[in-house]
């Protein structure tokens, strides 16, 4: 028992997350001064269904937060208050005692609880005060004044409401018919608008009504009036009674509805009308979708603008709520079928292999039924691979919070823009770029962006702006941080560089001073703030990319700001290589590394004292790295000029590779070696070809590597 | 060591069937829940700066497995590859190796009293990764305790062992 009610706790707590960022990116977006009823009413919703979920499993500090948080929430959805600056201050506080709270019920531990009634405290100050149009206000404190006394009688109410597209109308009625006796007066079922009357017989107040109503309608399309002419005690609608028992509430909701209890003729229809408004529901949804573009469609990139990328999202978190849509999967399993596709691939390739040199008149079918095959096999993959990729904008969400925390912290003016949210990357890739990112971003924000009055003194818009961009760019996705500060300083960079007696000088280029940003313990702040300074981070970023296979640039320009651009493999499973043999032996080299590819001729190599060979490439000496050497493979050509030099780019550095000759471009599904033997020197992986065979993809960084730390033996002689 | 033993013939006792392979004229046999499959040699994919007796890797539907050939380990057997040479893949300390053997003969049981300790000399094997000495009829099975032979550092297969 105790392990079931574990589970359904993770599933809490990932529903409340999701909850917790979608109404933070939602409070974030609101503008202040002409909120949208329809954010505000994303986020009474988010807040409810977290409050319906703690309550369910009885985390009643969480449900006391949600049920502050949501009163407020819904005196502003009501328009019976006016959002102020500080009550999105007070919210985004909420959600993360609410966070807290989580937590702490999930890893164990304590919530301070001097923090919870603050918020609690301020929540309950800022619902209680200032009416903003004071007649609404009024008028809600005489419901509540009169909900207390008259909450164990019944009222007889009469309500009336157009119910959004969609909405879960079943659900409503049995969550009414708890509260009460229900009579449906008029069906909206088959009217358009869907207009519904009904007659319900509770003990309930006004307030609590609309709440259960907040689900399906919207507030200005609900009208709840005391009904004229009702008798509070009408036994002739006794046959609701047995409703109540708890067992009809789990039924799906048709069950009373359908047949001949209710005397209202058209609530047969009224079955069909739930089957049929569920089918429009689902559409909307892909079409959410359809707005973060895959890959493809983000070459072109990208529609600029913040809020539409942020309420793209808010929408998937929402939907995934509202109707089942999404199911929770272990990643394990996913890559599994990633492998078994893989698999299938292959096999595929091999199939289509052995039927190509079969006659093909003879064997028409067959070999049209291969052509399917392919085909089908591409598809699969493709979409197998899908699963794992995952718009960027999950990551992008939450800066929004940080930028804004941080520059209200520093006193800065800050707007930032996100650019290319729809693009998708490996969801292993998103996982580990939120620490990167959050570093760069801080970055920015502290070094990057100039106070208000420096930056009117450059002639600036006071406001500085940080721009996140996401795009694809050939097989790899390029993220960009970007500021419009002051840039990154030279003069300082190399002073600070040449008192801790790195090796610098004056000559160095732009991108080699920037690249000493990147050494552990750097740092050019002249205070040590809580926000940055320590000279911890961007070291801790270049590794953090570099594990993930990328590679981090730096563009500054002083006074117009900084970029920092990622880059990164669209995925880690897998990479676009270029097939190479070595006496009968293919190997395969990330194509992210190739620069080029020559043949070169005789006067072109040359020996460094006699032993290490480089090569001239117009005008630069590139030391030259025979593979057949390194793997020590016999092969007929060992002159560099009947062979083919691959040129490799590799951590600022360049080797040329020897090899035989090239053999193709392939996509390439990368596999371990290490999980049934060990690492092989100058190996990262292996994978498996066409044909069936293992290729070894080579390691170009400790290649790169090789010519410096190993004997010249190795070299081409 | 001592200690080492004992249990090992615990569990000698605890599974008593053993799939008998051959290397020259010796016979071994091996613990059958560690054998996974037993199929043909294929063309490997060879490895860079490996011993000899690590033949390369092969793809075994997906997985990449290297294969090790026992008969050049131990310098046993003629070592030519046909459409008769077998490879046995193991599943050992949870990785997928593969063993390059003379020929699998059977399944056979023994019962705690076939099974002799080993003398302190004997096979090519090191005494270490012999579990005993199995007596069928007039064969004598010597039973290897593959998990060990094969983490071991002998064998240049496993990671720490490498170093």
């Amino acid at each position: 028992m105790t392990v079931d009610m574990s589970q359904f706790y993770q599933v809490f707590f990932e529903e409340v997350a999701e909850h917790l960022s979608a109404m933070e990116s939602l409070l974030l977006g609101i503008d202040v001064s002409a909120p949208s009823i329809d954010d505000l009413n994303a986020v009474f919703r988010a807040a409810h269904s977290i409050k319906g979920g703690a309550g369910t499993f009885g985390f009643n500090d969480m449900t006391s937060v949600t049920h502050v948080l949501e009163t407020l929430l819904d005196k502003l959805r009501k328009e019976e208050l006016v959002l102020r600056n500080e009550m999105i201050d007070v919210f985004l506080q909420a959600g993360d005692v609410l966070k807290a709270q989580m937590e702490a019920h999930q890893n164990g531990g304590d919530v301070d609880e001097n923090i919870v009634t603050d918020v609690c405290r301020k929540l309950e100050e800022l619902s209680a005060s200032n009416p903003a149009p004071a007649k609404p206000k009024k008028e809600k404190k005489k419901n509540k004044a009169l909900a207390v006394p008259t909450t164990k009688k019944e009222v007889c109410r009469q309500i009336e409401f157009t119910p959004d597209a969609g909405a879960a109308l079943d659900n409503l009625f049995v969550e009414l018919a708890n509260l009460g006796k229900l009579e449906i007066i008029e069906s909206g079922a088959d009217k358009v608008p869907p207009l519904w009357r009904l007659k319900l017989t509770a003990a309930a107040t006004e307030s609590e009504l609309s709440d259960t109503f907040a689900f399906f309608v919207q507030p200005e399309k609900l009208h709840i009036q005391l009904f004229a002419d009702a008798l509070p005690e009408d036994e002739g609608y006794g046959f609701f009674v047995d409703i109540e028992s708890p067992k009809v509430e789990e039924d799906p909701g048709y069950g009373f509805f359908t047949d001949i209890e209710t005397p209202q003729a058209e609530v047969d229809p009224g079955y069909g009308f739930f089957t049929d408004i569920e089918t429009p529901q689902a559409q909307p949804e892909p079409a959410a979708f359809e707005r973060s573009p895959g890959r493809r469609a983000s070459d072109n990139p990208i529609l600029e603008n913040v809020k539409t990328g942020r309420r793209d999202n808010d929408k998937v978190a929402v939907n995934s709520q509202a109707d089942a849509s999404t199911i929770r999967v272990n990643t394990d399993k996913v890559d599994l079928l990633i492998n078994l596709v893989g698999e299938l691939v292959i096999t595929q390739a091999m199939l289509a292999q052995t039927a190509g040199k079969l006659d093909p008149v003879l064997h028409e079918h067959l070999l049209n039924g291969m052509g399917q095959l392919e085909r089908n096999t591409r598809d699969l993959q493709e979409s197998i691979m899908s699963i794992r990729m995952m718009p960027i904008g999950f990551v992008f969400s939450r800066f929004p919070r940080v930028v804004r925390d941080l520059a209200n912290k520093l006193n800065k003016q800050i707007e930032l823009k996100t650019v290319g949210e729809g693009t998708e990357l490996d969801k292993g890739l998103i996982e580990k770029l939120s620490d990167p990112l959050t570093h760069l971003v801080r970055n920015s924000i502290d070094h990057g962006i100039e106070s208000p009055d420096l930056r009117v003194a450059a002639g600036k818009d006071a406001k500085g702006t940080i721009t996140l961009r996401a795009f694809h760019q050939g097989s790899n996705i390029i993220i960009e941080v970007k500021d419009n500060g002051a840039g990154l300083n030279r003069a300082k960079i190399l002073g600070k560089a040449k008192e801790r007696g790195l090796p610098v000088n004056d000559g160095m280029t732009d991108q080699e001073v920037w690249q000493l940003i990147f050494a552990p313990g750097f740092s050019t702040a002249d205070v040590v703030t809580d926000v940055s300074g320590r000279g911890v981070g961007m070291d801790v970023v270049k590794r953090n990319i570099q594990e993930m296979g990328g590679q981090v640039e730096i563009s500054s320009e002083s006074g117009f700001g900084t970029t920092i651009a990622i880059r990164l493999p669209l995925t880690l499973a897998i990479l676009d290589g270029m097939s190479i043999s070595v006496g009968g032996q293919i190997f395969i080299i990330p194509l992210t590394f190739i620069s080029e590819s020559l043949q070169p001729s005789t006067k072109e190599i040359r020996t460094v004292s006699g032993q290490g060979t480089v090569v001239q490439v117009r005008g630069a000496y590139l030391p030259l790295v025979a593979l057949h050497k390194v793997f020590g493979i016999a092969t007929d050509i060992t002159e560099p000029e009947r062979g083919i030099l691959v040129l490799l780019e590799a951590d600022g550095k360049k080797v040329a590779l020897f090899v035989d000759e090239l053999v193709g471009q392939h996509q390439v599904v990368l596999k371990s070696l290490e999980a049934n033997y060990r690492k092989v020197p100058y190996v990262s992986g292996a994978t498996i070809m066409g044909d069936g065979r293992v290729a070894m993809i080579l390691d170009v960084a400790s290649l790169v590597r090789l010519n410096q730390e190993q004997g010249m033996h190795l070299r081409c002689a | 060591m001592q200690a080492a033993q004992e249990t090992l013939s615990e569990d000698v006792v605890a599974n008593n069937e053993f799939l008998s392979f051959t290397l020259g004229k010796e016979e071994y046999g091996i613990d059958i829940l560690k054998v996974q499959e037993i199929r043909g040699y294929d063309a490997v994919t060879v490895l860079a700066n490996t011993p000899e007796f690590i033949k390369g890797v092969i793809n075994l539907r997906g997985i990449i497995v290297p294969i090790v050939d026992m008969r050049i380990k131990f310098n046993l057997g003629n070592v030519t590859y046909d459409e008769l040479t077998v490879v046995i893949i193991l599943n050992v300390a949870k990785r997928v190796v593969g063993m390059v053997v003379d020929g699998v003969s059977d399944v056979i049981s023994l019962t705690s009293e076939q099974i002799k300790p080993a003398p302190e000399f004997g096979a090519s094997l090191d005494t270490q990764y012999i579990m005993g000495l199995g007596t069928l009829d007039e064969r004598m099975i010597i039973l290897a305790d593959i998990e060990r032979l094969m983490t071991s550092n002998d064998m240049a297969l496993v990671e720490s062992a490498a170093a």
